[in-house]
């Protein structure tokens, strides 16, 4: 039997839905580490029946909640707006255009402290789970089930090998690796979900190999 | 280990393990933990599951339209009352409500097998467990046979209601509940078999059509009397009645019918009381509600 019992009796959630708060919450969440960085300004576009069951199934509330940083199953998501207001957090709602995007697709944009902003793109698919589609029009394909890293470096031979070796060094066993990228010889984007934990300190020697751009840790 | 009921039964029957083992075992090489990290972890959720049966009892929760609020505290009130079903039923019922009531006002609740229906599972299990006076460690044991089948039915079928109706859902909760009811009773694994194949057929064919699109209508009733069908098949199966058609070809008969339910009955609100006039009032409702939140 290869789904867990936890899969069944789970998530632990904010009700009333899985896909439409749980799920919604765990998206901008994810989004949120994955920005990493203070912001002033979250806007929210909801597309299909994000958008539709958004009072319902407080899908809203629970965007908010997660892209302030609080987990799915936190009793404060159902009055999180007077929360965001005490903080000073602007948040905007709106219904997007998207096209054959899926169901439950809402596109995250954080506005920083330092002057740059980040899309993110993303679905909740059912049972509380989660996909990232894009960030920042790169497209993408992370779910944050395991640990995961985010690395963007110059698409030039050898920088996968120093990654992977460095997390072989580290202990840290890769359960999944994609590499994709934009342009020949240009940028190009690597996700790792790993078995355990990803330290800072690892964060920090990944930044030192040569040709690598950035990197981000996801331990949810 | 496992992929189906049956084989959890014959590796019982061939190896003597009961079957709770079995289905632990499998989670601790799946998972890679340990037996005291399941028990840990299974522990907290069934926490999460006590609270939610329980919050709601003495206290109406606050939710969108309101249409089930007050619903576990009335329920409550009355089952220490003079009723048709005695205090055994209205409690239980009184504690899937509220589990019902407490997923629909945004508060917490532990998914069993799905958010809508999460109120059978806990209802079930603290009744029978105060019932027969069962250790916590009785309990847990009994929460891992519901969890094994579950992960049986969300395998080889579907625990969804968009895919599979509310027989999905809140049926295979009863299932589950059943199952771990049996057990805390001091049944055995072909009982706990029976009972949920019982469970099932009882539900057979059950369609979703949410009023308003909402978890709370008739999603609270169902939840209700889907903790009295996982008593009720429980005692069936106790009694020594046998489902005659093995659980596993139940399970696969709630998949079939439920892929032949029409989209309107699955979860779309297209169907079912979703549509009839009183349905279509509180949708106009919320539409309301939900254009003053745009322009506010």
């Amino acid at each position: 039997m290869n789904i867990s019992l936890f899969d069944v009796l789970g998530p632990v959630m904010i009700g009333p839905s899985s896909s439409h708060t749980a799920g919604a919450a765990k998206l901008a969440r994810v989004a949120r580490t994955i920005v990493e960085k203070p912001f002033h300004l979250v806007t929210f576009g909801l597309y299909g029946s994000f958008a539709k069951t958004g009072i319902g199934h407080g899908t809203r509330q629970a965007l908010l909640a997660g892209a302030m940083g609080f987990k799915e199953d936190d009793e404060r998501i159902k009055t999180i707006e007077t929360l965001a207001k005490q903080e000073g957090l602007e948040y905007e709602f709106y219904e997007a255009e998207l096209d054959g995007a899926h169901e439950n697709t809402a596109v995250i944009t954080f506005y920083c402290d330092d002057g740059s902003k980040m899309r993110v793109i993303g679905c909740s698919i059912g049972g509380g789970r989660i996909r990232i589609t894009e960030l920042d029009g790169l497209a993408s394909d992370i779910t944050a089930e395991s640990p995961t890293l985010l690395i963007t470096q110059n698409d030039k031979p050898g920088v996968i090998g120093a990654v992977s070796g460095l997390l072989a060094e580290c202990g840290l066993n890769i359960a999944v690796m994609r590499v994709s990228r934009v342009a020949r010889g240009e940028l190009a984007n690597c996700v790792i979900e790993t078995d355990g934990r990803i330290s800072a300190e690892v964060v920090r020697q990944l930044e030192k190999i040569p040709n690598v751009r950035s990197v981000r840790a996801i331990n949810i | 280990m496992y992929n189906t009921i049956e084989e959890l039964l014959e590796r019982q029957r061939r190896t003597g393990t009961p079957l709770h083992r079995i289905i632990l075992q499998n989670e601790m090489n799946l998972a890679g933990i340990s037996e005291k990290e399941v028990y840990t972890r299974l522990k907290k959720r069934y926490e999460v599951m006590v609270a939610s049966a329980k919050k709601a009892l003495f206290q109406p929760q606050n939710m969108v339209l309101g249409l089930i609020e007050g619903q576990a505290s009335c329920q409550q009130l009355y089952a220490g009352k003079q009723s048709i079903c005695g205090p055994f039923l209205n409690e239980l019922m009184a504690m899937a409500l509220s589990g019902s009531e407490v997923n629909a006002s945004m508060g917490r609740i532990c998914a069993a097998p799905t958010a809508g229906s999460s109120g059978i599972l806990p209802a079930v299990l603290l009744s029978v467990s105060k019932r027969y006076g069962s250790s916590e460690h009785e309990i847990l044991s009994a929460l891992l046979i519901a969890a094994g089948f579950g992960a049986v039915i969300t395998k080889n079928a579907t625990v969804s209601g968009a895919e599979g109706g509310c027989q999905a859902e809140c049926g295979a909760a009863a299932g589950m509940a059943a199952a771990a009811a049996v057990t805390l009773a001091g049944g055995d694994g072909e009982m706990a078999a029976n009972a949920c194949g019982i469970a099932l057929m009882n539900v057979m064919g059950l369609v979703c059509d949410p009023v308003a699109g909402l978890v709370q209508l008739p999603c609270s009733y169902r939840n209700a009397s889907g903790a009295v069908n996982a008593v009720l098949s429980a005692d069936l199966a106790l009694a020594g009645q046998r489902t005659m058609i093995p659980v596993d070809q139940c399970i696969d008969a709630m998949y079939r019918v439920g892929k032949k339910l029409p989209g309107e009955l699955r979860e779309t609100a297209l169907g079912g009381i979703a549509t009839q006039p009183a349905g279509k009032e509180y949708a106009k409702q919320l539409q309301v509600l939900t254009s003053g939140k745009k322009e506010g």
